[in-house]
């Protein structure tokens, strides 16, 4: 995408050396007061919105308006400011102001934290002595860390492969019903819910009472109503109570899953499947042989998102079971270590540890997008 | 032939039924859990601890017709079988409960002091429904409740309103933030000629799967020596910052495949690029910004992680995950209350979802894949 044009000097030349001087140094001078207003006005927001005491409503309602008008704001004042140079000086500047924020923004919240949160890992729990790789050593050998790559290990397995194959098992069955979309929106539905709600979904479901008390748990109510003793099943028999944490993952993304997979298979030309059918192939046959190769690319990038989202798996845990019972798992190992034992180096390290595997994707990513000859 | 169009016939109202019927049971499976938690919300506490929330269905249940008080001990040898409406039966027996023309006599208590019950076996629902749970969550204020024995008990709201309004005050700009910068970027990025242009962003591209794990760290460290944490300022710009890369790249994707004579011929007419942007280009984008809008706003309202760690402990500023997380902590038997709540934190955005599934789902195809 290149692109040349652009709109050429348009400010008026005047004959009059004084008319030009004068009108330069008002021009400066506003150029120099319109800064200054915008930010007097969005620093007195900001302090009146830390110390206010105003009531709740009046503060969500400026908070909005201050914080949405403001970035708003601070790009028109920061064009107009451009705009008043030589248009030379414009056409070089310009882009500056459309990409420097975004820019800015990235390197601050993530690429140059990147490098930081390496740095702090390669020192000791408060930062103060070198340790090198001593962090790493920690992560690879501490049985409670050993424990959390256990249980990550499990999500990403029985994580990924539930949630895909569901999804594309009710993609399938969706796409020959004729209750496909209210099917296919009740299967996607949890996924606008938060892993804190759900979180108290699940554990409601599987709340344990003492045996011959009603069980309000319906797991529980099942469990007994076909002659089980009643279970904690969020604690009980590690390492495979995390299956009963897992499963909450699977009904928050299986939708995600069905959705892609369904646009995929629709897009399977009918005549592929018809000359199948006609040469005598089962219903089984087409999908394992025609169906699935047809969409791999799909169901590789729907496991690998989903592999990613399992590594970070965090909010859920936290939850359900607060990590006890053996069911850590890396970003609660991050979170324990950095918040709650102030261990900063072997927090970062962890981090790290996390941005590695992930580095895979991050390659992929890089050479799908330099293969585009369009930028 | 006739025969064999028959059994093709039969063979695909099979096939249909079987495809059906699995459908609908996968969607019951799936529907169970956020219905079993709306209709516990409703149910009184006293309820929902004693019975599960499917008895509001009809079923068949033991019910008590009639209590019996036995005479006192000294004038019933009850060692011997008693007889009561009619059932006679040990102790022992009917301590089980003795079954007898469709009544069971059940002993109650212990051998000395006990009561006896007589009852029938009924089809009954348990549909009381009460807004208590809702009233009792929402409110910040101190209200009474009369426990079980009778003695009366203050508890402490928990003030989701409050939260519920943190929650908006945090996601709106967190949502409209990101898009306006990453919509200025994409259009540079698409449009505009500029040194650094493919390597800026190749960082983008490249910080699309980076884990916000990553940044937790300095960024807290810069927000304290900001002074920042804990204010709104802090937490929209994080988001802003997690966001980013993914709004960027998706909006670089849509921007830069729209037309160019559009472009050209508002060039020709001596437009600036500012005003292209925001007459042309943003109109133009609205699926594009929709699409990520939703994306983004169920991502920041859902969020847990961003909240815990730049909100912090300030109450003023807590988030719903927040306030539902510290509540399963501290009240987890409470699931009158639990249940009520969950539901104030879900119902925002399953309204948004649906009825804007159509630019979710869109999104979702442009390969909304979050870092």
């Amino acid at each position: 995408m290149e692109q040349s044009m652009k709109p050429d000097g348009m400010e008026p030349r005047t004959s009059s050396l004084l008319d030009w001087f004068t009108s330069t140094i008002g021009r400066i001078l506003i150029s120099l007061f319109v800064p200054f207003v915008t930010f007097i006005v969005l620093w007195q927001g900001f302090l009146f919105l830390r110390d206010s005491e105003a009531p709740k409503l009046v503060i969500a309602l400026v908070a909005i308006v201050w914080g949405v008008g403001g970035v708003a704001i601070l790009y028109v004042v920061s064009n107009w400011l451009i705009e008043q140079l030589p248009s030379q000086w414009v056409r070089r500047l310009q882009p500056f102001v459309f990409v420097g924020p975004a820019v800015a923004i990235l390197a601050w919240y993530l690429a140059i934290p990147t490098i930081r949160t390496f740095w702090i890992s390669l020192f000791n729990a408060d930062s103060s002595q070198f340790v090198g790789i001593q962090n790493y050593l920690d992560i690879f050998t501490k049985r409670f860390m050993i424990e959390a790559f256990r249980n990550n290990l499990l999500w990403m397995v029985i994580g990924t492969s539930f949630s895909v194959s569901l999804g594309l098992l009710i993609a399938v069955l969706a796409d020959r019903s004729k209750f496909e979309s209210i099917g296919k929106s009740l299967i996607f539905l949890p996924m606008a819910i938060s892993f804190v709600g759900a979180g108290i979904i699940w554990n409601f479901i599987y709340e344990v009472r003492q045996a011959g008390d009603p069980q309000i748990g319906l797991l529980n109510a099942i469990w007994v109503g076909l002659g089980g003793q009643p279970q904690a099943w969020t604690a009980l028999l590690q390492p495979w109570n995390n299956l009963f944490l897992i499963l909450i993952m699977v009904w928050l993304q299986t939708g995600y899953g069905m959705v892609l997979f369904s646009a995929a298979i629709k897009g399977i030309p009918g005549e592929l499947l018809e000359a199948a059918r006609v040469d005598g192939a089962n219903e089984i046959q087409i999908f394992f042989k025609i169906m699935i190769p047809y969409i791999m690319g799909t169901i590789i990038t729907v496991s690998t998102t989903m592999v990613i989202f399992t590594l970070k798996i965090f909010d859920v845990v936290l939850v359900m079971t607060g990590g006890q019972f053996g069911t850590e798992v890396i970003a609660t190992q991050f979170y324990r270590q950095y918040f709650s034992n102030r261990n900063f180096g072997l927090g970062s390290a962890i981090a790290v540890v996390l941005l590695i595997a992930v580095i895979p994707v991050m390659v992929y990513n890089l050479r799908q997008f330099s293969k585009q000859e369009t930028f | 032939m006739d025969k064999k169009i028959g059994s093709a016939k039969r063979q695909s109202r099979i096939r249909d039924f079987i495809v059906n019927g699995a459908l609908l049971l996968i969607c019951l499976i799936w529907t169970i859990p956020t219905l079993g938690l709306l209709v516990s919300s409703f149910r009184s506490r006293d309820d929902i601890a004693t019975s599960g929330w499917w008895t509001i269905f009809p079923h068949r249940e033991w019910v008590m017709t009639e209590k019996i008080v036995p005479p006192p001990a000294d004038q019933q040898d009850r060692d011997q079988p008693m007889t009561f409406a009619g059932v006679t039966g040990t102790f022992e027996e009917l301590r089980e409960g003795v079954e007898q023309d469709g009544k069971r006599v059940v002993w109650i208590g212990n051998k000395r002091l006990g009561t006896v019950e007589v009852q029938e076996y009924k089809w009954i629902t348990n549909a009381n429904f009460t807004l208590e749970n809702y009233e009792n969550v929402l409110s910040g204020k101190r209200y009474q409740i009369v426990q079980g024995d009778g003695s009366v008990k203050e508890e402490q709201g928990d003030d989701l309103s409050g939260a519920f309004l943190n929650s908006l005050t945090v996601t709106i700009p967190a949502t409209v933030i990101p898009i306006l910068i990453a919509a200025f970027a994409a259009y540079g990025f698409a449009w505009m000629k500029f040194p650094g242009r493919k390597i800026l962003f190749t960082l983008v591209v490249a910080l699309l799967v980076v884990p916000l794990q990553i940044a937790l760290v300095p960024i807290l460290r810069d927000y304290v020596k900001l002074d920042l944490n804990g204010t709104f300022l802090a937490i929209w710009l994080a988001h802003t910052g997690f966001g980013l890369p993914l709004a960027t790249y998706l909006l670089y994707n849509y921007i830069s495949s729209l037309p160019r004579d559009i472009l050209e011929s508002a060039f020709i007419d001596g437009a600036s690029h500012f005003t292209i942007f925001h007459s042309l280009i943003l109109p133009l984008s609205v699926p594009a910004l929709a699409s990520f809008a939703i994306f983004q706003f169920l991502w920041v309202w859902n969020d847990y992680l961003v909240a815990l760690i730049f909100v912090g402990s300030k109450p003023n500023v807590q988030v719903l995950t927040m306030r539902l997380a510290d509540m399963v902590g501290s009240r987890g038997a409470d699931w009158h209350l639990l249940t009520a709540g969950a539901f104030v934190s879900m119902i925002l955005p399953l309204t948004v979802f649906f009825s804007l599934q159509r630019y979710f789902v869109r999104g979702m195809m442009a390969g909304s894949v979050k870092g």
